[in-house]
C-alpha cells in the first residue's frame, strides 16, 4: 500500500476522473448520503462536530474551520448570511481544488449545503478562477443536477432552503485573499480590505460572510458521515485528517493524491510521486506548501513531516500541501527570481511596500541569477524583504518575502559564489584584452 | 502590477448578440436585486468570447447594461489580466504558464517554440492566426508544462508535441484538450496507484447509514 492511507479512508474517490462525476455516480460513491439527517441537526451540533474533527482551512492559512463558522451571527436578520467558497486556486504549485471541481463537484455542493446550515446562510457563492473554464462548466452542470433533483434550492428535500451559485474571476491571484475576493465579487477591483470589520460581521454587500476553501467545504459531508473522531484519528493533535497533496517540479511522477496529514515528506515523494528525479540523494530542496512558503533543504526533508507544526518549526509551512520539488540540477536562484516576478505581476498595487517592494525585489533577484550584483545587496534585499513582510493589508507582501528569505536562509552561499564568479570573469568590454596584457 | 492600456485602434461600436444577451440576463439574475454590478467580470468575459477581445465601446455598453460608471468597468478590464485589450489571433490565443512549477519542468522551451513559430510575445503572428503570451500560474502544476489555448488546457507538453499542437490549430483541426501524453487528468503517469479498491465503486457507500455522534435525544 503506497502512503499511509487505505483506499476505504479516502474522501475524494473520483480524484482522477475515472468514474462518473454526475449526481448519479457521486451518489453511488456515497455523496449526499445521510445529508437529510445531518441537516436536521442544529447548526451548533454541526459546528461542534467540525471543531471536534480538528479540520483546519485547506486554502493555506490553516484556521480552524469549526471555530470560523461560529463567528457568524447566531440569528438570521435582515442582513442575509453568505457562504463564499474560494475556488480561486492560483497559488503556484497548487492544483488540487481543480480536481475536486471537475471530478467530484457533488462533494463540494453537498458541503456547501451543510456549511450553509451551520452558519444559517441561504446563499452560497462559489468563486471559481476565470481560467478554469472547463471546471466551471462542470461545476455549473453539477449544480443544475442538484437543483433538478431538489437536493438544493427553494423547497428542497433536505428542508433548508439554500441557493448555490457560481461566480467567476478574471485571473488575479490576489482574489484568493478573502477580502479581495469579496471586493471582486461585488464587481470591483480585487484590492483587499482592512480588517476589522471581519467578514463574519460585514462581508459581501455588508452582510455576514464566511469564506472557505474548496477542499475544506468538500470534506465536511464525509467527516459528518463517518464521525469527527474518524477524521481526527489521522495526523497529529494539531494537524488532523486527510488531505490532498500534489507535487510538481523534479519528481518522476507528478500528480495529485490524497493521504493522511502527518505523512513524511520523504514517504510522500517516494510512494506517490515516483521519487525525486535521479534518486533521493539528488534532492536539493522542497517548497512544501505552494510557492509562498519558505523552502526546506534536502537534509531536513528526511525528517520533515507534512503537518502545520512541524513545517512551521522548520521556518516553512504546510500551506496548501502542494510540493514543489527541486533536484540538484535546478537553478534555485532562477526559480525564486521567477517567483519574485510572479508576485510583482500579481500585486494589486494598493499598499506601497508591496507595490514597490515586489518589483524591486524581482529586479534585484534577476541580477542575482547572473551574479551581477554587489555582495552588500544580499543584506539589502533581505532588509527590504523584511520591510515588505507584515507591512501590507493582506498576506501577499508576506508571501512575496518568504520565498526569497527561504532561499537565502539555506542557500546564501550559492548566490555569493555566483557574485564572486561574475566579478572574477574575464572582462568583455572593448579593450579588456589590452588591459589584461 | 502590470501596465495595461486600451488599444489605440478601437471599433466604432459594440452590441451584444442575441444569444450573448441571454447569458447576460442570466448572470445579472445571479446576484441579489440591485447588486447586478457583481456581474461585471462575467459580462466582460462574454464580450471577450463574442469579439475575441474587450474594446472601449464594449466597456461603455457593459457599464450601461449594469448601471455603473464607465470608469469602474474600465478599472476592472485593466485590473484583471484575463481580459485581452487588443485583437488576438483568429485561430488561437496561446497562453503559456511560465511560473516556477512550469519553469522547472521546461516552460522556457515551450516559450522558445512560441517565439520561433508565432513571433514576439503579446503580438499577433504575421499571418494573424496566433497570439501568444506568458501568463502566471494556471493551476495545473502537476501537469506542467502546460498551455491554455482558447481557454482549454493542454498539458504535459514537450517542445515537439507543442509544435504539432500549434500546427493542428493552424490547420483548424485542434485535438481535444487535456494531457498530450494521454495521462488520466492528474493521475500519476502510468496509471493510479491509489483508489484501486473496487468496493469504493460497487454502490456499497450509498446504502443507508446512521450518522454517528447524533445528540442523545435524537437516539431516543
Amino acid at each position: 500500500m503506497p502512503g499511509l492511507l487505505e483506499d476505504k479512508d479516502r474522501i475524494f474517490t473520483n480524484l482522477y476522473g475515472l468514474h462518473d462525476w454526475t449526481l448519479e455516480g457521486a451518489k453511488k460513491r456515497g455523496a449526499w448520503n445521510g445529508v437529510a439527517d445531518i441537516l436536521a441537526q442544529t447548526p451548533e451540533w454541526i459546528c461542534d462536530q467540525i471543531k471536534a474533527s480538528g479540520l483546519r482551512g485547506r486554502g493555506g492559512a490553516g484556521f480552524a474551520t469549526g471555530l470560523k463558522w461560529t463567528f457568524m451571527p447566531k440569528q438570521e436578520s435582515d442582513r442575509p448570511h453568505y457562504l463564499v467558497v474560494n475556488a480561486d486556486e492560483s497559488e503556484p504549485g497548487a492544483c488540487k481544488d481543480r480536481e475536486i471541481l471537475r471530478n467530484d463537484p457533488h462533494l463540494l455542493i453537498e458541503g456547501c449545503l451543510i456549511a450553509c446550515r451551520a452558519m444559517r446562510a441561504r446563499t452560497a457563492y462559489i468563486y471559481v478562477r476565470g481560467e478554469y473554464v472547463f471546471e466551471r462548466q462542470r461545476l455549473t452542470a453539477a449544480i443544475q443536477q442538484a437543483y433538478d433533483a431538489k437536493l438544493i434550492g427553494p423547497g428542497n428535500i433536505h428542508g433548508w432552503d439554500c441557493d448555490i451559485r457560481v461566480h467567476h474571476g478574471g485571473g488575479a491571484y490576489i482574489c484568493g485573499d478573502e477580502t479581495a475576493l469579496m471586493e471582486s465579487l461585488e464587481g470591483k477591483k480585487g484590492q483587499p480590505r482592512l480588517k476589522p470589520p471581519f467578514p463574519a460581521g460585514a462581508g459581501i454587500w455588508g452582510c455576514p460572510t464566511t469564506i472557505n476553501n474548496v477542499e475544506t467545504i468538500s470534506v465536511v459531508g464525509t467527516i459528518l458521515r463517518r464521525g469527527a473522531e474518524w477524521f481526527a484519528g489521522f495526523g497529529t493533535e494539531k494537524s488532523t485528517g486527510v488531505k490532498l497533496f500534489a507535487a510538481s517540479g523534479h519528481v518522476n511522477k507528478p500528480c495529485v493524491v490524497e493521504d493522511a496529514v502527518g505523512i513524511s515528506v520523504k514517504q510522500l515523494i517516494e510512494d506517490h510521486f515516483g521519487g525525486v528525479r535521479g534518486g533521493w540523494s539528488n534532492l536539493k530542496a522542497v517548497i512544501p506548501g505552494g510557492i509562498s512558503v519558505r523552502m526546506i533543504p534536502a537534509d531536513q526533508c528526511d525528517e520533515a513531516v507534512m503537518t502545520y507544526e512541524d513545517l512551521q518549526a522548520r521556518g516553512s509551512g504546510l500551506g496548501t500541501g502542494t510540493l514543489i520539488v527541486m533536484d540538484k540540477d535546478a537553478d534555485l536562484v532562477k526559480a525564486i527570481a521567477r517567483a519574485a516576478y510572479f508576485y510583482k505581476h500579481e500585486s494589486c498595487g494598493q499598499c506601497t511596500p508591496c507595490r514597490e517592494g515586489t518589483g524591486w525585489m524581482w529586479r534585484v533577484m534577476e541580477r542575482m541569477v547572473t551574479g551581477e550584483a554587489e555582495m552588500s545587496e544580499i543584506d539589502l534585499l533581505l532588509d527590504v524583504a523584511s520591510q515588505v513582510e507584515g507591512h501590507t493589508i493582506c498576506g501577499l507582501g508576506d508571501a512575496a518575502a518568504w520565498p526569497i528569505q527561504g532561499l537565502f536562509r539555506h542557500f546564501r552561499h550559492e548566490v555569493e559564489e555566483r557574485i564572486t564568479q561574475y566579478r572574477a570573469r574575464p572582462g568583455v568590454y572593448a579593450g579588456a584584452a589590452v588591459a589584461a596584457e | 502590477m502590470s501596465v495595461r492600456r486600451l488599444s489605440p485602434i478601437q471599433p466604432d461600436s459594440f452590441a451584444f448578440k442575441p444569444e450573448t444577451l441571454k447569458e447576460v440576463k442570466r448572470w445579472m439574475a445571479n446576484y441579489p436585486p440591485g447588486k447586478q454590478q457583481s456581474a461585471v467580470i462575467p459580462l466582460l468575459w462574454l464580450v471577450q468570447k463574442q469579439e475575441g477581445w474587450v474594446s472601449e465601446p464594449a466597456i461603455r455598453v457593459v457599464a450601461e447594461t449594469l448601471g455603473m460608471p464607465v470608469i469602474r468597468v474600465l478599472e476592472n478590464a485593466t485590473f484583471y489580466t484575463m481580459f485581452m485589450l487588443e485583437p488576438v489571433g483568429t485561430h488561437a490565443l496561446v497562453q503559456i504558464c511560465g511560473t516556477t512549477p512550469c519553469q522547472l519542468r521546461g516552460a522556457e522551451d515551450i516559450i522558445a517554440v512560441c517565439k520561433k513559430k508565432i513571433g514576439p510575445r503579446d503580438h499577433r503572428s504575421a499571418d494573424g492566426k496566433f497570439y501568444w503570451q506568458e501568463v502566471e500560474c494556471m493551476g495545473a502544476c502537476s501537469n506542467a508544462p502546460m498551455a491554455a489555448i482558447n481557454d482549454y488546457y493542454y498539458e504535459d507538453l514537450t517542445p515537439e508535441s507543442f509544435e504539432t499542437l500549434l500546427d493542428e490549430f493552424a490547420a483548424g483541426k485542434p485535438r481535444e484538450p487535456g494531457s498530450v501524453i494521454g495521462r488520466q487528468n492528474a493521475a500519476p503517469a502510468g496509471g493510479p496507484t491509489t483508489l484501486t479498491d473496487p468496493s469504493l465503486y460497487d454502490g456499497s457507500a450509498a446504502k443507508k447509514i446512521k450518522i454517528p455522534n447524533l445528540p442523545a435525544k435524537e437516539k431516543a
